[in-house]
């Protein structure tokens, strides 16, 4: 081989090199740049929109047979709230624990664990699916949401259901508890239920003592644990970070089905 | 590849073409970069083609790098529906060894030390767990799942929409049926040219203008399986997708599995990469390069013929 041929060689392997690592750098760059997360993050409703179209309003998701629930449960985020007030009711078997509905609706009203316990239930076998990839298999029994919702006479400008959480997400006084959103869509589904028992038990604490919030199309970090509050609202942009969720503040998609 | 234009272009476009050919090898011969005796340029690669090949390649790239950035938040992989923690099949694994931190891959029963690339690697000038290394995921630093998220569902529209414009395209110019679908005739060739392959003879002369059996092989393989697979075995591991079209679930063997298969096809595409660039220093590197981009391919004479 001729010395020119080498020393181009060189040259196109170092030019490929160096602009692979100015690429790189490049999207580490855009990574932080607002306008990029914009663009990125506007792609999320494509995907709810498209994902929509094929699923619907209605489309189950996957229910499975009792022999492949899974042997522990994974429990992620809070394991235990661990607040005096949250400890006082692990004490008393949560008798007191209340569930407020408000906001955009005509008829707020609460529910005790004993009345939402006393409401028609669902049971299902399903699969939870953690946004960092793993997933597991759980039987879950609880009231189903729609009928709950309807009780309280949601008004017509009611788009998002909130939910928020007994479980701070740092310590010390005022730390940030953990809160949620569905649209009517999600919240309405037929899946949709608020959880008490989990594989024929009552919910453990690290699976979100007394009542969690199962929302089967979406991923885990959707199904709001500890839920102590529901609020119908026309928007959630003046709520909290204004994203719609504790980890949507934190930069993650409001749409998580997918 | 379609017919060579300069059996229809003009006469005196033809004669441009040649003098304009004629310097070149000029300029070459005075750079040393002759190589000596006439080479036919031929019109290999459409427009269409070239662009959707280097969309393709910048896709792919964000797609690998955001992919492994999303792995990172949990290294594993199982079979099945559920994820058996006990027994993931693939494990990139944080370890502390005397002290250390190591970083350990699993596969299947069997454990070996990688530390300082799998398992875990330096970020801000320190060993630290961390399934890929931060040079190689996008974004580099850990954790970040919800950019690696933005970044690979963004791309994956793109990778999914390019995909689609090419297939659209070879369908229907005929490159699919012309140029890339593996014949009878393919298979019965294979063998020899597996072993000229090996010995780096490549073809020459009218067979050049072709794709041999390998190259269709590869290249039918690539684009219309591992394309597909990937991006089916992705929408298997939304839920909401599995509610619209529970089959997927059904065809892969449950999320996790399809999990373990779109991570197989991420890297069946890694592999490829390496192979393609072998393939293209070995058979001429300006040449194929300068296919991809303007279009022409210069055609080696068989030997005798010149």
């Amino acid at each position: 081989m001729s010395e020119p041929r080498n020393s181009r060689r060189t040259f196109l392997s170092r030019a490929a090199a160096a602009t692979t690592a100015v690429a790189l750098a490049g999207c580490d760059d855009l990574s932080q740049k607002p306008w990029v997360l914009n663009l990125l993050g506007r792609v999320e409703h494509v995907t709810r929109s498209a994902q929509r179209l094929f699923a619907g309003t209605s489309a189950l998701a996957p229910e499975f047979d009792r022999s492949e629930i899974a042997p522990v449960f994974r429990a992620n985020g809070t394991l235990d709230p661990g607040t005096p007030s949250y400890e006082a009711h692990v004490r008393n078997g949560f008798r007191d624990w209340k569930i407020e509905i408000g906001g955009l609706v005509e008829r707020p009203y609460s529910l005790s664990l004993a009345q939402l316990q006393a409401l028609p239930a669902r049971t299902q076998i399903t699969r939870h699916d953690c946004v960092e990839g793993w997933s597991c298999i759980g039987e879950w029994a609880g009231a189903p949401l729609k009928p709950i919702l309807l009780q309280a006479r949601p008004k017509p400008s009611a788009n998002y259901v909130m939910f928020y959480c007994a479980d701070p997400m740092s310590d010390g006084p005022g730390a940030p508890t953990y809160y949620e959103s569905l649209d009517l869509v999600e919240a309405m589904h037929p899946q949709t239920i608020l959880a008490y028992s989990l594989n024929g038990k009552a919910l453990p604490v690290a699976n979100g003592a007394p009542v969690r919030l199962r929302a089967e199309r979406q991923l885990g970090y959707k199904m709001a644990k500890y839920v102590e509050r529901i609020e119908v609202v026309e928007s959630f942009d003046h709520v909290r970070g204004g994203k719609g969720g504790y980890w949507e503040d934190l930069g993650y998609t409001w749409y998580a089905g997918i | 590849m379609s017919e060579t234009p300069n059996k229809e272009s003009p006469a005196g476009l033809r004669a441009l073409s040649e003098t304009w050919e004629d310097g070149l090898a000029r300029v070459r011969m005075a750079l040393g970069l002759k190589q000596g005796g006439p080479r036919p340029l031929f019109y290999r690669h459409t427009l269409a083609v070239r662009l959707l090949h280097w969309s393709n390649a910048l896709i792919l790239l964000v797609m690998l790098m955001s992919g492994l950035q999303i792995f990172n938040a949990h290294p594993a992989l199982y079979l099945g529906n559920g994820s058996n923690f006990d027994h993931p099949v693939f494990a990139l694994l944080g370890g502390t060894e005397n002290g250390e931190t190591v970083g350990i891959t699993q596969i299947g029963s069997w454990q070996f030390h990688t530390t300082g690339v799998l398992g875990a690697s330096e970020q801000f000038g320190q060993i630290v767990p961390r399934g890929f290394p931060s040079w190689i995921t996008l974004p580099g630093l850990s954790p970040e799942l919800a950019l690696g998220r933005l970044w690979h569902f963004a791309f994956a529209w793109l990778f999914a929409i390019n995909g689609a414009i090419f297939a659209a395209y070879a369908f229907l110019s005929g490159h699919f049926s012309r140029d890339l679908l593996p014949r009878r005739a393919d298979f019965v060739r294979l063998p020899r040219e597996i072993v000229d392959h090996a010995r780096l003879r490549f073809p020459k002369g009218e067979s050049a203008k072709h794709y041999n059996a390998l190259q269709k092989l590869t290249y039918f393989s690539v684009i219309f399986i591992l394309g597909p697979l990937i991006v089916l075995t992705g929408l298997t591991m939304s839920p909401t997708m599995d509610s619209a079209f529970p089959f997927l679930l059904f065809i892969f063997g449950g999320r996790q599995t399809a999990r373990t298969i779109h991570f197989l096809c991420a890297f069946s595409f890694v592999a490829f990469f390496p192979a393609h660039m072998i393939m293209v220093v070995l058979s001429g590197p300006w040449n194929n390069l300068r296919s991809m981009i303007t279009g022409r391919y210069a055609i080696e004479p068989e030997k005798g013929n010149v």
